[in-house]
């Protein structure tokens, strides 16, 4: 490799966020003319470390030095002047300006003291966009270029930098294959001009088409650093999962010969690709799967909440086609979304009224809501679920995460679907709490509630599933009987490794 | 004492503002004058009910002014010129009005066109109709019985707005608070995804709420007409304001979701009255426009610092 030289080296890197120690201790290295992978799993750390690189975290602790040299970050501003540029997933361009007018966006040509060189910039964009042999003219709008070019006007953008390190965070997951491959020439053409590129992705053969080394972080550590022609994809996943002891499986099952609900040949361009599955009564169906794999999409197609292009469902042997969530609640299909803030809770209302939401005919008594029926429903739920709340008229924003999930549930619960969907149903909330909520799944199979269970905690879909499904890019990958499995096996479906037989 | 005043801060400032002009000027606390402030405020407070309903939805709607012109030429037109019996043009020009809502919610329901625009596109259409119908003209000479919807006073004392005013005020805390729709119309405003998934039809209660909103406009449009016995198209102007106004002085917040009814009447009492005791103090019309816009900024200005904590 070109003279060894290293340009970056980032040194015992600590960095906190409220309640989570995001990177502990981490040591990462970049040499010229190398192309650096970084990976990890969902929330191991690698986007956060990125971002410390490029100014927009600051850092708890640890140090920065390029070329040797000690430096301090304290604004993205500082990060690019140090030859240092990140090219996102999504691009972050105005789409309403020209190529060149985002090229050179913040440290325009000045001529004279109020105007700007426009002809400069042109000029030199071209001939920039003539070096990477593209197609496009610097006077294109950002917003007529396809996502690949875009990524492109990115490229160009951290040439005109001069950048040396280049920051690519999930470059490909938007491209073709054929603009993949555009991209990897390019990025050797870089490595020969003395670049060094950290490379972040999920898809672990384009590691091994691309990379030189690899990085490992989990759960915000250092794994460790390996040259990639060195290692084996089972060795890279078993970096990745660790050697943790794996929670206990559920060993009762619950699960009835019945079919609760079944999908077959499920179309969502882009996103979904002929989706089939079957959920019984009485199951938990565990999604497992990066994210961006598709698995809220699925849920939100058979809920009514997205218009899917073709495929049949059928909830208990009735083909069903919901075009709102008001149909599939009424045919006893709920879904509790991922996002709890977002798309969840009515943050500034009461505990109680988040509680009946969905249910307010039952609290109602010739056509008006009873307020001693909502109050008495309250409260069993807030008994039945223990959650903690000073009353029922508190506001819903003033509980703790775990808290407002059980809320939610309780919102579900009273509805009394037949199939339930919980995306993510303890993200971000304390392990108690994660405890009492899949105590209340486990309930709910037993009165025979067939129970569909997205999760990126590959522990979780361990612990709680009968059956897993692993989906990768918007395709279903495989599906297993928990039994035996263990999270490489998943592991290699979801990051798309080429393993057969199950 | 410091939960007392966040909690009824509001009715507090009515208090004060009472008992300023009281101290201020001897006219102030008189019955006769008393009945002028809830006959001045009667318009505005009802038709604000209807901006409140929007509001809590996360909405907004500028064309009520122009409603109110409408529904009056409408009425006086059916009942002046084309002679139809009273009850019955007054049900059809509040049907229209209704429909004037309806179209205004569909477009930003369905038609996705954000609700400022939709209704600051209807203002301007309806206030041209309102001109068309009669050629730019207004009527006058309103049956006695239209009148007397308005002046009819209770044991000849009692204003009939008074009557008004607290049926209209009963239904619409009725409805917020004890139907489906009511509580609905929270949530969207609440929070319109978590609604949308807990199988809430959002669109068809938007469009409700702007209906509702159209009708009361109407009702503002047939009070007014009743109470100055004359139908302008020029009527209701810069109500839309005033009605917004009332609306988040009362603490509706512009964003949905919290608010009550009861706020947005002493907001619509608290403007009048400002404007009354002013006037009785001489204070000029052009101090009263500073005043009455720095008291809409403080309470809003009050409630933001109350609800940051």
């Amino acid at each position: 490799m070109e003279g060894d030289t290293i340009i970056l080296q980032m040194k015992g890197i600590d960095k906190y966020f409220p309640g989570v120690h995001a990177l502990d201790n981490v040591d990462f290295e970049l040499k010229k003319g190398e192309v650096h992978v970084l990976i990890g799993e969902n929330g191991a750390g690698k986007s956060t470390l990125m971002k410390i690189l490029s100014g927009a975290y600051s850092l708890a602790k640890g140090d920065i030095l390029i070329d040797g040299k000690k430096v301090v970050f304290e604004h993205p501003h500082d990060a690019l002047e140090n030859g240092i540029s990140v090219i996102y997933q999504e691009t972050n361009l105005n789409p309403y300006t020209t190529v060149y007018e985002n090229v050179f966006l913040g440290r325009e040509y000045k001529a004279g003291p109020f105007f700007i060189d426009r002809l400069k910039a042109i000029k030199e964009t071209e001939v920039l966009i003539n070096k990477i042999g593209i197609e496009f003219s610097p006077k294109a709008l950002v917003k007529d270029l396809g996502m690949a070019q875009q990524q492109l006007v990115e490229i160009i953008k951290a040439l005109s930098i001069k950048s040396r390190i280049i920051v690519f965070d999930e470059p490909t997951s938007t491209l073709s294959d054929k603009e993949t491959q555009k991209l990897f020439s390019l990025i050797r053409e870089l490595k020969e001009q003395g670049c060094g590129i950290v490379y972040i992705s999920h898809r672990l053969e384009e590691l091994f088409e691309i990379g030189d080394r690899c990085t490992v972080l989990r759960n915000g550590k250092y794994v460790g650093t390996k040259n990639i022609s060195d290692i084996a994809i089972e060795e890279l996943i078993s970096m990745m999962v660790g050697r943790e002891v794996s929670e206990t499986t559920r060993f009762e099952s619950y699960s009835r010969s019945d079919n609760a609900l079944s999908v077959s040949n499920l179309n969502f361009a882009p996103l979904l690709r002929n989706i089939s599955f079957t959920l019984k009564k009485g199951e938990i169906l565990g999604f497992a799967g990066l994210v961006g794999a598709g698995r809220t999409e699925l849920a939100k197609c058979i809920i009514g909440d997205c218009r899917f292009d073709s495929g049949i469902i059928h909830v208990e042997n009735e083909e069903v086609r919901f075009r709102s969530v008001h149909e599939s609640l009424k045919a006893g299909v709920a879904y509790c979304s991922e996002d709890r803030k977002g798309e969840g809770l009515f943050l500034d209302h009461s505990v109680v009224t988040n509680i009946t939401i969905a249910t307010l005919t039952d609290i109602m008594k010739k056509g008006f809501i009873r307020y001693r029926n909502e109050s008495k429903i309250g409260n069993e739920q807030i008994g039945k679920l223990s959650i903690k709340t000073s009353s029922i008229k508190t506001k819903v924003k003033n509980l703790s995460g775990g808290n407002q999930q059980k809320v939610i549930i309780s919102r579900w619960l009273l509805t009394n679907a037949k199939i339930i969907i919980f995306d993510e149903p303890t993200r971000g909330i304390d392990v108690l709490a994660k405890d009492e909520i899949h105590k209340i799944m486990i309930e709910l199979l037993k009165r025979g509630i067939a129970i569909i269970m997205i999760s990126s905690e590959l522990p979780e879909i361990l612990k709680m599933s009968d059956r897993i499904v692993v989906m990768r890019q918007g395709e279903i990958k495989a599906i297993m009987n928990n039994k035996n499995i263990i999270q490489e096996d998943i592991l290699h479906y979801a990051f798309g490794a080429n393993k057969v037989d199950m | 004492m410091k939960k007392i005043i966040e909690k009824y801060g509001i009715y507090l400032g009515f208090i004060a503002i009472l008992i300023a002009f009281t101290i201020l000027s001897p006219y102030f606390l008189k019955v006769k004058n008393f009945s002028n402030i809830i006959v001045q405020s009667s318009i505005i407070a009802i038709i604000a009910i209807g901006s409140t309903i929007v509001i809590l939805t996360g909405g907004i709607e500028l064309s009520v002014g122009s409603t109110v012109a409408f529904c009056s030429l409408f009425s006086a037109l059916l009942i002046v010129k084309a002679g139809i019996y009273l009850p019955v043009a007054i049900i059809l020009s509040l049907l229209a009005a209704c429909l004037v809502g309806f179209v205004n919610g569909f477009i930003i329901s369905y038609g996705r066109v954000p609700a400022f625009i939709t209704t600051l596109g209807t203002m301007s259409i309806i206030r041209g109709v309102a001109l068309a119908v009669n050629k730019g003209q207004p009527i006058a000479n309103m049956p006695n019985t239209y009148q007397m919807i308005a002046n009819y006073e209770l044991f000849g004392v009692i204003p009939i707005f008074i009557v008004y005013i607290i049926v209209a005020y009963v239904l619409a805390y009725f409805f917020l608070k004890y139907t489906k729709a009511g509580r609905y119309i929270y949530a969207i405003g609440g929070n319109r995804d978590a609604a949308r998934l807990s199988g809430i039809r959002v669109k068809n209660y938007e469009v409700l709420a702007y209906t509702i909103c159209g009708l009361v406009a109407g009702i503002g449009g047939i009070l007014l007409t009743a109470r100055l016995d004359y139908a302008t198209p020029l009527a209701g102007m810069g109500y839309e304001l005033d009605v917004i106004a009332a609306t988040v002085i009362g603490g509706t917040s512009l964003s949905g979701g919290t608010g009550n009814i009861w706020g947005t009447l002493l907001g619509a009492l608290i403007m009048v009255t400002l404007r009354n005791g002013l006037t009785l103090l001489n204070v000029q019309a052009y101090y009263q426009q500073i005043i009455i816009g720095s008291v809409i900024i403080v309470a809003v200005f009050l409630d933001k610092v109350k609800t940051a904590k």
